[in-house]
C-alpha cells in the first residue's frame, strides 16, 4: 500500500518557540488518523501544516508522492473542515458548494453534477438555497463537510470539527463521519482533544505531546498498551490508577508499601529489578472481591460510589492513602468505609520505569 | 449580542422623579446650547438685511425670502469671481470622490493584507503607519508642498486628491485591520483551500462581509475632506479652491457691508453635505463602529 501522506523530519518553530519537533508521519492510503492530545500540543498546527496554511521551517511534506511542502493549500488535493465551520455567511449552502470549483475553473454542468452527489451523500438537499445562517449546528457542519466532498480530494482535514456541536449532535456526526469513510475510502486526518472520538474513529492515533508524537497505534493498543506514562493518563476515563513502587525479586514481583504483587503473566520486556517504577491499571481491570489472595489482591476500603447508568465507578482508598478508582457492574452497590480486596490483572497492566517514564 | 427574552436595564421609575426632572432639564440645556446657532443662523439666512438691522435675532423673519441664498450659492464675490459658492461646491465634489474612493480602496486593500497576509515586518509597518497619525499636519506642510511641486501636480485637485489619500491612510488602515480581524480566520483559511487567491478573498469573501466598515470609513472620509480647510487652502489655487476655502472668503471679505443672511446660508449650504451623509447612514454608522471595536 502507497502512503497517502508522508511528514519527514518537519519542524516548526514561531519565533524562539519550537512547536513541532522534527515530525515523522505516515499515513496509508484510505487511513483514518487521529491527532489526539491535550491544548497547545501541536495538532492543529500539523494539521494547518499539512494543509498549506503555515509555512513549515524545515522539513518535507508529500501528499499522493507529491512534494508539497511549498505547494498552496488549493494544489495539495486536500479537503479541510474548520471547527467554526467557517461557511461563508454571504453564499447559500450551493454558493459555499462551488466557490472552489468556480476557482479551478470548472465548468457548470460538472459543478452541478458534484454538488448533487455531495448534497445527497450528506442528505443536505433541501438546503441547497439556503444562507449558513437559516441553517442548525449540525446542517452547517455538514454543509462544511460537503465543501471537502465536492473538490474530490485525497485526504480530508478535520480540524476539531465536532467541538461546536452539543453532545448529542456529536455522537451523531460522529457516526456519519465513520460511515462516510467507510463509503469513500478517502485518507483523513481528524484533530481533536476529544478522545472518545478518537478511540472511536481512528485506524490510528498519534497522541501528541509538546510538538511530539508520543505514541502512533491503533486506538486498542494505545488503550491496552500506553507506550508511556503520558498517553497511560491521558487516554481512559477516570485514567488510569498509578502505584508508584519497585520491581523487586529479579522483576517477578511489584512491591509498594506493604503490598507485593505477583507479575507473573505481564506483557511486555523484561521487568528486570528496579527501584523506581510505576504499575498502571484501569479501572476495569480491577475487580473487587471480600477475601484476600496474597500476590494478587491489595486491600482497600470504600470511599465513594457513582453509579454511571451501565456500570458505577468505586472510589477506593489503599494502603498508605492511595486513591484508586474501579469500574463495577451497576447491581453492586458500596457501602462507604467497606473494607474490600482488589483484584489485579495483571496481565492488563502496564509498568513504567520512573525515570525514563516508558513502558517496560 | 443582546439578549432580547430576558428584562434589561434598571427597575423602572415613576416619571416625574427628582432624577427625571434634573436629567431631562440638564438634557433639554445642553440641547438648546446647540440647536441656538442653527436657529439663528436659519433665520437670519431668511430675513432680508433691513429686518436684520433690528438686532432681533432670534425672531423669526416677518417677511421670508431665499434671495440670501441664491446669493450665497451663485452670485456672492470673492476677489473677482461673483459665481457664489457653487464653483467651491463643484471643486470639493471634484476633490472628494476620488480622494474617497482611492484612499478607502487603498487602506482596505492595507488592512486586509495586515491582517491576513502578513509578511515580514507588517508589524513594524503598521507601527509607523499609525505612528503617521499623531504628527500633527502643520509639521508635514510644507514638505508635501515640495513633493507636489516636484510631481507637478502642486495647484491642481490631483494635488489635493493625493493630501487626502494618504493623511487618511492611518486612520482608516486602523479601522479597517481591526475590522478584518475580528472576522473569523477559519473563513480565510478555507477560502484558501477553495483555491481562491489574494484578490478573490478580498472581494468575494471580504468586502461582502464589510459592509458596516465601508460605510464608517465612507463618512469618516466624506466629512473629514469635506470640512477640511487647511489643505484646500495650502495646496490649491482660486479657481480650484474647495467650498469650505471660499466660504471663508465670503465671509470675510471686508468690501462692502457685511451681509449677513448671505453668509450665514452660504455657511449652511457648506455645511449640507456632511449633515446629509449623516442622517442617510447614521444607523449603519453606529453598528460599524461598534463591530469595528469588538477586536483589536
Amino acid at each position: 500500500m502507497t502512503n497517502s501522506i508522508e511528514v519527514k523530519d518537519l519542524t516548526l518553530n514561531f519565533g524562539a518557540v519550537s512547536v513541532l519537533k522534527k515530525m515523522n508521519l505516515d499515513v496509508a492510503e484510505g487511513e483514518f488518523i487521529v491527532l489526539l492530545g491535550p491544548s497547545g500540543c501541536g495538532k492543529s498546527t500539523l494539521l494547518n501544516c499539512l494543509a498549506g496554511l503555515l509555512d513549515i521551517t524545515d522539513g518535507q511534506i508529500f501528499i499522493k508522492g507529491k512534494n508539497v511542502t511549498w505547494a498552496e493549500p488549493s494544489d495539495r488535493g486536500i479537503g479541510m473542515v474548520f471547527q467554526s465551520y467557517a461557511l461563508y455567511p454571504q453564499m447559500t449552502v450551493r454558493g459555499n458548494l462551488s466557490f472552489g470549483l468556480k476557482n479551478a475553473k470548472m465548468p457548470q454542468p460538472e459543478i452541478d453534477k458534484r454538488i448533487a452527489r455531495a448534497a445527497e451523500i450528506l442528505q443536505i438537499e433541501p438546503l441547497l438555497d439556503r444562507k449558513p445562517a437559516a441553517l442548525s449546528g449540525g446542517q452547517r457542519q455538514r454543509v462544511a463537510i460537503g465543501r471537502a466532498l465536492v473538490r474530490d480530494v485525497d485526504v480530508f482535514l478535520f480540524d476539531e470539527p465536532l467541538s461546536n456541536l452539543d453532545a448529542k449532535l456529536r455522537s451523531e456526526l460522529r457516526v456519519e463521519i465513520k460511515r462516510l469513510h467507510n463509503k469513500l475510502n478517502n485518507t483523513m486526518v481528524y484533530v481533536t482533544h476529544d478522545q472518545i472520538e478518537a478511540l472511536t474513529l481512528a485506524d490510528r492515533i498519534a497522541v501528541m505531546r509538546g510538538g511530539i508524537i508520543q505514541q502512533l497505534a491503533a486506538p486498542q493498543e494505545i488503550y491496552n498498551r500506553p507506550s508511556n506514562l503520558f498517553v497511560a493518563g491521558f487516554i481512559g476515563s477516570p485514567s488510569m490508577n498509578f502505584l508508584h513502587g519497585a520491581t523487586v525479586e529479579s522483576g517477578r514481583a511489584f512491591q509498594f508499601g506493604s503490598v507485593k504483587l505477583d507479575l507473573t503473566g505481564y506483557e511486555g520486556g523484561a521487568i528486570l529489578e528496579r527501584s523506581k517504577a510505576i504499575l498502571g491499571l484501569r479501572p476495569e481491570h480491577l475487580t473487587i472481591q471480600d477475601h484476600e489472595e496474597p500476590g494478587k489482591t491489595i486491600a482497600a476500603t470504600v470511599e465513594i460510589d457513582e453509579p454511571m447508568g451501565a456500570d458505577s465507578l468505586v472510589w477506593l482508598e489503599a494502603d498508605g492513602g492511595l486513591q484508586m478508582s474501579v469500574r463495577v457492574p451497576v447491581e453492586r452497590r458500596m457501602a462507604r468505609g467497606t473494607p474490600v480486596h482488589l483484584k489485579v490483572d495483571i496481565s492488563k497492566a502496564s509498568i513504567f520505569d520512573s525515570g525514563t517514564e516508558q513502558r517496560i | 449580542m443582546v439578549d432580547a427574552t430576558n428584562p434589561r436595564g434598571a427597575k423602572p421609575k415613576p416619571r416625574f422623579s427628582g432624577r427625571n426632572i434634573m436629567l431631562y432639564g440638564t438634557l433639554i440645556v445642553i440641547c438648546m446650547y446647540y440647536i441656538l446657532p442653527l436657529w439663528v443662523m436659519v433665520m437670519t439666512s431668511t430675513k432680508g438685511m433691513p429686518e436684520i438691522r433690528l438686532g432681533n435675532i432670534f425672531s423669526p423673519p416677518v417677511e421670508i425670502t431665499f434671495q440670501p441664498w441664491v446669493k450665497a450659492w451663485a452670485e456672492a464675490c470673492t476677489g473677482l469671481n461673483c459665481d457664489g459658492l457653487s464653483r467651491g461646491f463643484f471643486n470639493s465634489v471634484r476633490i472628494l470622490i476620488p480622494s474617497v474612493i482611492l484612499s478607502i480602496a487603498v487602506a482596505s486593500v492595507n488592512g486586509y493584507a495586515l491582517v491576513n497576509w502578513r509578511f515580514k515586518g507588517s508589524d513594524i509597518f503598521f507601527t509607523i503607519l499609525i505612528f503617521g497619525s499623531f504628527i500633527p499636519y502643520q509639521v508635514m506642510l510644507y514638505p508635501m508642498v515640495i513633493i507636489l511641486r516636484e510631481l507637478g501636480i502642486y495647484g491642481t485637485l490631483w494635488g489635493l486628491v493625493l493630501v487626502h489619500t494618504i493623511f487618511g491612510m492611518p486612520i482608516l488602515t486602523l479601522l479597517f485591520r481591526n475590522y478584518f480581524s475580528s472576522l473569523p480566520e477559519e473563513l480565510f483559511k478555507a477560502a484558501r483551500v477553495d483555491g481562491a487567491g489574494f484578490w478573490g478573498i478580498f472581494f468575494k469573501i471580504m468586502v461582502p462581509m464589510s459592509l458596516p466598515i465601508f460605510v464608517v470609513a465612507l463618512i469618516l472620509q466624506v466629512t473629514g475632506i469635506w470640512n477640511d480647510f487647511l489643505f484646500g487652502v495650502v495646496f490649491t489655487k482660486p479657481d480650484t479652491y474647495p467650498m469650505t476655502v471660499q466660504l471663508n472668503n465670503i465671509v470675510n471679505s471686508v468690501q462692502g457691508i457685511k451681509e449677513y443672511n448671505v453668509n450665514m446660508a452660504a455657511t449652511l449650504l457648506t455645511g449640507l453635505v456632511p449633515l446629509v451623509i449623516y442622517f442617510i447612514s447614521g444607523k449603519l454608522f453606529v453598528r460599524g463602529i461598534a463591530a469595528g471595536a469588538v477586536k483589536g
